[in-house]
């Protein structure tokens, strides 16, 4: 009998104990969209701290911010988008929770994930070139070219990733993954970037079940960039996972009322959806969805 | 027909766009998206509009309507690859502009401790230094037009000439649509000058909703008023449910009879 690849299926546990304080953590998706927040809960659950979070930001950098995990935050917006500003991340930065910020132009994240993705320092840019990204990072610096047009450039660095979280909606027990929603946001990019990544998907399916129904240009990873699947139905609630769901904006409209309301309202929210483990979580979310019907 | 200040400044935006040609006009927010499709109806039928998600729509549907033939995928890493492209038109909000054309939807206050945390640099710092940039400012007020942003987001002319010419060779700041005006940075050395005033808006008080001095005359021209096809467009095609009365309500300024 020939041999297969190997079986990567990990607990949502397995995966959140292979992290270790002060990491470097890059988590997927963009803003309130396909985010890997099983993954996520599971980190506010944990005992982790000092971790190091590069992400285009929504709730996954609220909520971790909120619990105080974050050390170093690396992100070009943080957002809702139903609602703009991240309350928890408002919060977090008007009473300096976060020790330090690095905020960059939206464009110089993705090359500087696709920097680590190429194994290269830094790649050149114009963005971030007269704003205030160089002013308030001081340590960012330009790069003359060095051909005859002679232009100044900034060389974005590469941001390097110990481990890259992402949520997808097929994958198989290998690592191989598709999205098939509009949008394949930069979870190809991240998984390269980072020395493991630990993909959870709507689903666990068999190889030949990713393309069954669905285009081959959707396998948006393959196996050799993937340690750890994980499937977590319902995992990237409440952000979008389409076409499996779209965001839960009943439950978002409760999440940001709680976490713009006082400590005991916030309180309130952690001990009815954060308390407990993921199957906990998402019977939580099912009671407030038929309380609402 | 009766022009509203909500119709007056869906043209003055279409208006931004009209000479762009064929490149991908990026609006940010729903009068943006208003004057865009506008524009796409009217004066500049060869614009590449977006669902503002990750399609690239053949047709111009309403304001938040989805379904339209498709011609095209605009992914947000393609969205990078069109700024770095260059052929792109983006309107975007402002928390703050200030009269050198720099804009901030970053952070108020001290970056390092802010007072008010907004949303962060999003693409504004990559876009001013690529790709032609407008703003539109629903409430136009002395809390936006600013002496000096607290935090320098969008790259106005001086600074990107101080950056050098990799920052200025494409930064290109074109128009400023505001509830009350239409100003771009055409004053001396560069700064934000008044271009119009809308119908019903007197040059006074634009200037005193302004903390920095315009420099206006009182020889300023009024905005055009909306034509009677752009009328019917905006109403029965484009937002017959009247979402742009949420940006600048329908009582701001009096009707003004074309």
């Amino acid at each position: 009998m020939t041999k297969g690849p190997r079986d990567k299926t990990m607990t949502i546990d397995e995966v959140v104990g292979e992290l270790k304080d002060g990491m470097t953590v890059g988590i997927g998706g963009w803003g309130p969209r396909r985010k890997p927040m099983a993954l996520v809960r599971a980190i506010l659950r944990s005992d982790l701290r000092d971790l190091t979070l590069v992400s285009w930001g929504g709730a996954d950098v609220g909520l971790l911010a909120r619990a105080g995990k974050i050390r170093r935050l690396v992100y070009a917006f943080v957002s809702l988008d139903s609602i703009p500003l991240e309350p928890n991340f408002q919060r977090a930065r008007q009473q300096g929770t976060i020790p330090e910020v690095v905020e960059l132009d939206e464009g110089m994240f993705m090359t500087g994930l696709r920097a680590a993705a190429q194994r290269l320092p830094f790649l050149p840019m114009r963005a971030g070139l007269g704003s205030d990204v160089m002013v308030n990072n001081p340590w960012l610096r330009t790069v003359t070219s060095p051909y005859d047009d002679g232009e100044e450039l900034v060389a974005v660095p590469a941001l390097k990733l110990d481990v890259a979280l992402v949520h997808l909606n097929r994958a198989d027990r290998h690592g191989n993954a598709t999205y098939l929603g509009p949008d394949p946001y930069f979870d190809d990019l991240f998984a390269m970037a980072a020395d493991r990544t630990y993909v959870s998907c709507e689903q666990v399916v068999d190889t030949a079940g990713l393309t069954v129904d669905t285009p081959v240009q959707r396998l948006l990873l393959s196996r050799m960039m993937v340690s750890g699947v994980v499937e977590t139905p319902n995992g990237a609630h409440f952000t979008t996972c389409t076409p499996d769901y779209e965001r839960d904006e009943a439950f978002q409209k409760a999440y940001a009322a709680a976490a713009s309301g006082t400590d005991d309202e916030w309180a309130a929210f952690e001990k009815r959806f954060l308390a407990g483990d993921e199957a906990a979580y998402q019977a939580a979310v099912r009671e407030l969805a038929e309380e609402g019907a | 027909m009766d022009a509203t200040r909500a119709d007056v400044c869906a043209a003055a935006v279409a208006d931004a766009f009209k000479d762009d040609g064929e490149i991908f006009a990026s609006p940010m927010g729903l009068m943006p998206m208003l004057g865009v499709r506008l524009a796409k109806l009217t004066s500049n039928p060869d614009l590449v509009i977006s669902d503002g998600e990750s399609l690239f729509l053949a047709g111009v549907p309403p304001l938040l309507a989805k379904a339209d033939v498709v011609e095209g995928w605009i992914p947000f890493r393609r969205v990078f690859d069109v700024v770095a492209y260059g052929k792109r038109h983006v309107m975007m909000g402002a928390t703050q502009l200030d009269r050198e054309g720099n804009q901030n939807i970053s952070a108020i206050g001290e970056f390092a401790r802010p007072k008010r945390q907004l949303l962060g640099s999003r693409g504004a710092p990559g876009n001013t230094v690529n790709n032609r940039t407008s703003y539109w400012v629903p409430r136009h007020s002395t809390r936006v037009f600013v002496e000096q942003v607290d935090v320098v987001s969008g790259v106005g002319p001086r600074r990107a000439r101080q950056a050098g010419p990799a920052a200025s060779r494409f930064n290109d700041i074109h128009r400023i649509v505001t509830n009350l005006a239409v100003l771009d940075v055409g004053g001396p050395d560069d700064t934000v000058r008044l271009v119009s005033v809308h119908p019903g808006v007197t040059v006074d008080e634009v200037q005193a909703a302004t903390r920095f001095d315009l420099g206006a005359g009182s020889d300023v021209p009024e905005t055009r008023l909306p034509t009677t096809e752009e009328l019917v467009i905006i109403r029965e095609v484009l937002d017959p449910k009247g979402l742009r009365f949420k940006e600048v309500p329908q009582e701001a300024g009096q009707e003004t009879r074309q």
